[in-house]
């Protein structure tokens, strides 16, 4: 397998994963932020073992534990990578977004209030664009953590570009390695300019 | 005409009694001020009118029908109190401006989500946003603003804000106009302008309460005084009776102080 197709894995995995773990961080967020207590509670404690645990051990309880917990093992490694990348992400963005929406001041929501909106046209109409302003930084530092963490996928034998460049050393070639580092070099400067310039078009107000 | 009465409202946080029983009336066109010193419970009154805050007890009533019954116990639904609401419109010290959206964006939000409620609105969205939008630039050109519709909050002095900020509760053409020190937050030298549109809104006959600590403010352009002290309505009366000849002996010592 070449390294093109390698990082065509690393790719998949990486688009896939924030497609499912910005709205699935979001409802988190919400979730620890409930005045019910008990689901708080349960939210904050599945969030503090998620990143309180390494990745690697997340991708292997997620590959091993469906099979020999319950006989259900999981047909497709990529699948398994998938989900173990967007649980993770999910808990690493469900506490960006929590720390943004507290940061929105009492007076937005009660203006909207005053104003006859209800919670949810409040939280979409007003509150998430001023949320989304404030949270650009710290989400573009974890989406540019997530481009090198794909890498981790080989534990679990999904073959990324990290994997296929090994395969090359066998031959005595260091040189694919070294190319792996430019692959993730390019792709995150591409990521970087692209968080600027929404950081730029967000500068318009506040 | 009667249209807002409020009779033996109270409201606790916790164990701090803050209302002790208010009760005020007042006919439509008239302009009341709120005076009274920090902690006497004037925001507190507003945030029970405006539904911010839950009364404990007491009754709220417009038109002479009961808005709110803090004695009833069937508990209002989100979307009763929602329109509820919608009889008043509450500009807040600190204006809370939407940053986002421009300046008749800000105006124009809270008409047009209302507007998609209507089941006609899909068949005349247009029409109906026209409509909206000329009433939002009509009210910024009242409080003259029609020079900045395009621009941010960001970009606007606090008058310039707070301006928007009373355009934008005069858009839903509220019943009652509710100010909470309007002009608190702004640098002494634009309090002026914001005061000239409540002159010029008392003028027009819109029916407003303003809590203000602008003594000869409230006392230019209002029809009642209310005098707040410690929960309750210490005195009422029109300006002359209250600022000029004041009976109770706190309203004498509270006006004293301030003309200190
Ligand atoms: N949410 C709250 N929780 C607890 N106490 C509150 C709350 N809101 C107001 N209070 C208390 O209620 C009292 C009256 O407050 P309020 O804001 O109504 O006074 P005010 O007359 O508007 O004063 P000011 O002129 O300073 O604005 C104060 O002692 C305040 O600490
Ligand atoms: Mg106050």
């Amino acid at each position: 397998m070449s390294l093109f197709e390698g990082f065509y894995t690393n790719f998949i995995i990486f688009v896939l994963t924030l497609l499912m773990s910005l709205p699935l961080g979001l409802i988190i967020s919400f979730g620890s932020r409930m005045k019910f207590k008990p689901i708080r509670w349960l939210t904050r404690t599945f969030v503090w073992i998620i990143r309180g645990t390494p990745l690697m051990l997340q991708l292997f309880v997620v590959m091993y534990a469906p099979g020999i917990l319950f006989d259900i093992p999981i047909r497709s490694r990529m699948t398994a990578a998938l989900i173990a990348f967007v649980i993770n992400y999910a808990a690493y963005f469900s506490e960006i977004f929590r720390g943004g929406i507290d940061s929105i001041s009492k007076g937005q929501y009660e203006a909207c209030q005053v104003l006859g909106m209800t919670k949810a046209q409040a939280f979409f109409k007003v509150v998430l664009f001023q949320v989304v302003k404030r949270i650009v930084a710290p989400i573009s530092n974890e989406v540019i953590t997530l481009v090198k963490d794909t890498s981790l996928a080989r534990v679990i034998s999904v073959a990324e570009i990290i994997m296929c460049a090994e395969r090359f050393t066998k031959q005595g070639l260091i040189w694919p390695l070294f190319s792996t580092g430019l692959y993730f070099l390019v792709f995150n400067g591409l990521l970087t300019i692209m968080f600027s310039s929404i950081e730029k078009k967000l500068d318009y107000f506040e | 005409m009667r249209i807002l009465e409020v009779q033996d409202l109270y409201k606790s946080f916790g164990k701090t009694e803050v209302l002790k029983g208010v009760n005020f009336s007042m006919d439509e066109g008239e302009v009341i001020s709120v005076i009274g010193s920090s902690g006497s419970g004037k925001t507190t009154l507003l945030r029970c009118i405006n539904f911010l805050e839950r009364a404990d007890t007491g009754k709220i009533l417009l038109d002479g029908e009961v808005l709110f019954d803090g004695d009833s116990d069937n508990k209002a639904s989100a979307k009763e109190i929602r329109a509820k609401q919608l009889n008043f419109g509450l500009v807040f010290q600190d204006f809370n401006l939407f940053p986002q959206y421009n300046v008749l964006d800000n105006v124009m939000l809270a008409p047009t989500l209302l507007a998609k409620e209507r089941p006609d609105f899909k068949e005349n969205k247009k029409e109906i946003t026209d409509e909206i939008r000329k009433n939002a630039e009509a009210i910024l050109a009242r409080v003259g603003l029609s020079d900045k519709l395009e621009s941010y909050p960001c970009q606007l002095s606090g008058g310039q804000k707070q301006r928007v900020s009373i355009a934008r509760a005069l858009a839903l053409r509220p019943r009652v106009l509710f100010f909470d020190e309007p002009t608190s937050a702004l640098d002494p030298e634009l309090t002026g302008e914001i005061l000239k549109v409540i002159k010029q809104l008392a003028a027009e006959k819109i029916t407003m309460v303003i809590v203000t600590h602008e003594i000869d403010f409230a006392k230019a352009v209002s029809d009642k005084i209310i005098f707040m002290s410690e929960g309750i309505v210490a005195e009422m009366g029109t300006p002359e009776e209250v600022i000029d000849n004041p009976k109770n002996e706190r309203t004498k010592a509270f006006l004293s102080k301030m003309f200190e």
